[in-house]
């Protein structure tokens, strides 16, 4: 019994040896896609302003949107700009509006493991809503094969891998998908979770790259970053101008910048199918939701602090980690919005 | 299961006209009041729970009303919800899951009570027990890179050529799909089944043993004829046990069962759980319908267990000889 | 008759052997989780995991030591909260209630004990996050805590159910109250039994990560006391597995090794700890 409760006091001494100093945390949840640099946003920040601790859980856009309805964060963040519906529901909740801050640049990229084929395959809009609503069921389909003169494609059946988890990924993915196919819109429309017309469920950017990794004849879709950092083939994609382009840093941001011209006062805009010859059609912006009222003075100044430090000094992290950065425009006019956070 | 001595319940050293407050003196009726109010509130817990589901499972109620239990359709987008696929999806994986994992546990409970010797016994149990501390996460992805790969190089043409005529085994195999999900819950509920029956096993009584041998019965006859029924009802229990997490593991169950809407009759083919799709979709589920569908599948899930529980427990009371012990 | 003894004694040796192969296949499969563990994240267990906070991708150096003392923070509190509930509630099941009571409440924790973790997650949000408006350890210990109670319930009563006649019959001769009885001979009797469920049901909590999501969320820094987010292995394992870096990948195996080893020592603490002066004899 002594020893036991020798045991029991150990731990709860070493719970209370963290009652450290008394720095100022705050709270965020959401989007997983941009997790990385936020991590290393907000541990930078930690560093210039010891007494500032910005705690960020990739739980998912929708979860953040409802944490910070519900009020149990201090901010979101999420892949999918909040509806108006969402936007209102957050009013009458907390008797506010909520501002949508976007922080970085992503696109999402087909992903496939085609046996025998090691180049980089290029896909058309129709190619891509066609397998997906499964109308396309083989790789040498003249759909697929027409843009890809030169290149065996064999006589399988396409196994389709889509998200099963709700992500804001699958809504950039279904996003483009109405953008370029009428059939894909009226049919199965955009969202983070759809009712997929063929296809396995993988969970997380990861479950899709270890289903196609290991399936031959599949495809899917991840985001860029994932492919990147794994190695895993993707394909180019036609965008409005005509061209094939792979996406990458410079394409992406090409994508935005010609959105930064009719950029929204409340900066929700969707860039899929952009317009621009070097665009790449399926990028998107993410977003930071950040209440308009903030009653704590401290979070408040912390929170309009980081956020001017993100979009100067800030933006000079993410290319290393495969972020594209705003375009300057946009970030200026940002700039100028922080103000509206009081 | 009915209490031993039924005799000596309540007996003190007096009975009769004795109050309530110089019974309480004597801690008797302390105790009584203490543990059951402790017992109350496991009811109250669950009873609470139930109404939390309920009450924010309205709307889909109110749009779809039973047709809710029957419609296969899951559709966020169109706001259209139904149950059937999940429900069968839950049943086929937590079957599958049992099949292989009961008779590997109470094996492996019978070897290490009756067989190993006691040192032995107690390392193996301590590994075993570690089994059931592995993170859902991690056999999820153990799921992915060991279990899919076997599944299509090894099990699957092992199933599929001599017996692919048996609905049971028709059709292609992406790896990921019922049979996966059945055999990665049958690794995470073994541990149950083995560390509880094993305990029980040890508490039978050495002389019940003893009799049986020394009446000419083999090893095995003794084990099997008289020590198990002996330890049925635990074993039983441990089965609950392994059954209530099976049907409501989430994690390592989205990773390998293709997360697919579908019912399909094969094995191979892939499926999805109710457990698994709340995992997924809830949190970012928009949209009040959306969000209440899937705590109405929480429900579904509810029921489901009430149901699968009545049916085993009258199964044991319909099967248990009179006058042996019964459960309940 | 020879052939008949023949017969019985070769399916009693086959029939053995089979237990035994059953028993190797269990614990093939730990040891395959194992090796698979330490193969992946064993480089990664270094000092440097156990004491430092987590750093952002990319940074070498980074460990899990807020993580660590998160989920040791949450198997403490949640125990407190989850094993005496059990335990009370099985000896109320074993030694005093009637059987329609004992029906009723062994169902509810059967039940309980079937709830996905992720709705068991939800409930402890919508009843202890929503109405304070922040996240905390105390909610996570309350989530987990709640998923102790259907094993520990269960298996007590059973354990307790199985000690003999004997024991009781010889206690109340000599003339033991009720309550005296059950804390002093039947329970120290069934100890064994009931230690295992609640090691049992504390190596299972220790996994969780769906009900820690909403409740106790996660924290990058070190999370004072018990009112505050925290973070904890089974989120960080999960956070780090579904990262595209391989850096983190490794970690996120690191830590479940860490989480293997933590529970086993907690086992043989326990076990040892408690054993001392009970000496109950086998079978």
């Amino acid at each position: 019994m002594k020893r036991a409760a020798m045991l029991l006091s150990a731990v709860l001494a070493l719970g209370v040896l963290v009652w450290a100093q008394n720095p100022l945390l705050i709270n965020g949840a959401g989007a997983t896609f941009p997790n990385p640099i936020y991590s290393k946003w907000f541990d930078v920040y930690h560093q210039k302003n010891a007494n500032t601790q910005f705690n960020y859980q990739p739980v998912g856009s929708g979860a953040g949107i409802r944490q910070v309805t519900d009020g149990t964060v201090d901010f979101g963040a999420t892949d999918g700009p909040m509806s108006d519906d969402q936007l209102k529901a957050y009013q009458d909740k907390r008797g506010s509006a909520i501002l949508h801050f976007p922080t970085v640049l992503g696109a999402v990229v087909p992903t496939y493991n085609v046996p025998g084929v090691t180049t980089s395959l290029n896909f058309t809009p129709e190619a891509l809503a066609g397998i997906f609503l499964g109308k396309i069921t083989k790789w040498n389909d003249p759909a697929i094969a027409g843009a890809n003169k030169g290149v065996s494609l064999p006589a399988q059946d396409i196994v389709v891998v889509h998200r099963s988890d709700g992500s804001g990924t699958t809504y950039i993915w279904t996003d483009y998908l109405c953008k370029v196919s009428d059939e894909w819109k009226s049919k199965v429309n955009k969202s983070t979770s759809v009712n997929w017309p063929v296809g396995l469920g993988g969970k997380g950017n990861e479950g899709v790259t270890g289903l196609v990794k290991q399936t031959p004849d599949a495809i899917g879709y991840v985001e860029l970053i994932y492919a990147v950092q794994n190695n895993i083939p993707f394909g180019t994609v036609k965008n409005s101008s005509g061209s094939f382009v792979k996406a990458d840093l410079a394409s992406v941001t090409a994508a935005a910048a010609g959105a930064a011209k009719d950029m929204p006062a409340d900066f929700r805009v969707s860039i899929t199918n952009a317009a621009g010859k070097t665009a790449y059609p399926i990028s998107s912006f993410t977003w930071l939701l950040i209440p308009a009222k903030i009653q704590d003075a401290g979070k408040r100044d912390a929170i309009k602090g980081f956020l001017k430090w993100m979009l100067t000094d800030g933006q000079s992290y993410n290319e290393p980690l495969s972020y594209a950065k705003l375009p300057k425009e946009v970030a200026e006019k940002e700039l100028k919005a922080i103000s509206q956070v009081q | 299961m009915a209490t031993a001595n039924p005799t000596l319940r309540g007996a003190g050293p007096t009975v009769g006209s004795r109050s309530f407050f110089s019974k309480l003196k004597e801690g008797d009726e302390i105790a009584r009041l203490l543990t059951f109010v402790f017992a109350a509130s496991v009811v109250l817990i669950t009873l609470l729970l139930v109404y939390e589901l309920w009450v924010n499972s309205v709307l889909p109620r109110q749009k779809f009303g039973l047709s809710f239990f029957v419609t296969q359709v899951w559709d966020p987008v169109a706001d259209q919800y139904g149950a059937l696929p999940f429900v069968y999806g839950t049943l086929v994986t937590s079957a599958v899951a049992l099949l292989l994992a009961v008779p590997l546990g109470i094996g492996a409970s019978i070897f290490l009570a009756e067989l190993a010797p006691p040192r032995v016994s107690d390392i193996l149990q301590f590994f075993i027990d570690l089994l059931a501390a592995v993170p859902s996460v991690i056999y999820g992805l153990l799921g992915i890179f060991i279990v899919v790969p076997l599944m299509r190089t090894v099990i699957y043409p092992a199933l599929n050529k001599p017996l692919g005529f048996l609905p049971i085994f028709k059709g292609p195999s992406y790896g990921v799909g019922f049979l996966t999900a059945g055999i990665v819950l049958a690794i995470m509920v073994i541990p149950y089944i083995i560390s509880v029956s094993r305990e029980v096993l040890l508490s039978v009584p050495r002389d019940q043993r003893e009799a049986a041998l020394a009446l000419g019965s083999t090893r095995w006859e003794s084990t099997w004829k008289v020590v198990v029924p002996f330890a049925r009802t635990g074993i039983m229990g441990s089965i609950f046990l392994a059954l209530a997490r099976a049907l409501g593991e989430t994690m390592a169950v989205t990773m390998v069962i293709g997360n697919t809407p579908k019912i399909s009759a094969s094995l191979f083919a892939p499926g999805y759980s109710i457990a698994a799709v709340i995992a997924n979709e809830f949190t970012e589920a928009t949209g009040d319908l959306y969000l209440q569908a899937l705590i109405g599948l929480g429900l579904v899930l509810f029921l489901l267990t009430f149901i699968l529980n009545g049916l085993a427990r009258l199964l044991i009371i319909v099967t248990t000889q009179k006058g042996s012990k019964v459960a309940n | 008759m020879g052939a008949r003894l023949r017969w019985r004694k070769f399916v009693s040796n086959f029939m053995l052997t089979m237990t035994g192969v059953c028993a190797v296949v269990s614990v093939i499969a730990l040891f395959l989780i194992l090796g698979y563990l330490v193969f992946n994240g064993g480089t990664s267990v270094n000092w440097n995991f156990f004491t430092k906070l987590p750093t952002p991708v990319g940074e070498t150096g980074g460990g899990m030591a807020n993580a660590i003392v998160g989920s040791a923070k949450l198997l403490l509190t949640a125990s407190l909260f989850g094993v005496p509930i059990g335990f009370l509630g099985g000896i109320y099941l074993a030694e005093f209630s009637g059987s329609t009571v004992a029906s009723i409440v062994r169902y509810s924790a059967d039940l309980l004990n079937g709830v996905p973790s992720i709705v068991v997650g939800i409930f402890a949000y919508s009843l202890v996050v929503l109405p304070f408006k922040h996240f905390s350890t105390l909610a996570g210990a309350f989530a987990l805590g709640l998923m102790m109670i259907p094993i520990t319930l269960r298996s007590t009563e059973e354990f307790l159910g199985a000690v003999p006649r004997m024991l009781r019959e010889g206690a109340m001769a000599l003339g033991a109250s009720k309550w005296k009885t059950i804390s002093t001979v039947i329970v120290p009797a069934a100890y064994r039994g009931i230690l295992t469920a609640i090691l049992l049901a504390l190596a299972r909590v220790a996994g969780e990560t769906a009900p820690l999501l909403f409740t106790a969320f996660g924290n990058r820094f070190w999370s004072k006391g018990w009112g505050q987010p925290t973070a904890s292995l089974p989120v960080m394992i999960f956070t780090y597995a579904v990262s595209p870096y391989e850096d983190w990948h490794r970690q996120a195996w690191a830590a479940g090794l860490v989480l293997l080893g933590l529970i086993l020592i907690i086992n043989i603490l326990a076990r040892t700890i408690l054993s001392r002066g009970i000496a109950v004899p086998r079978g």
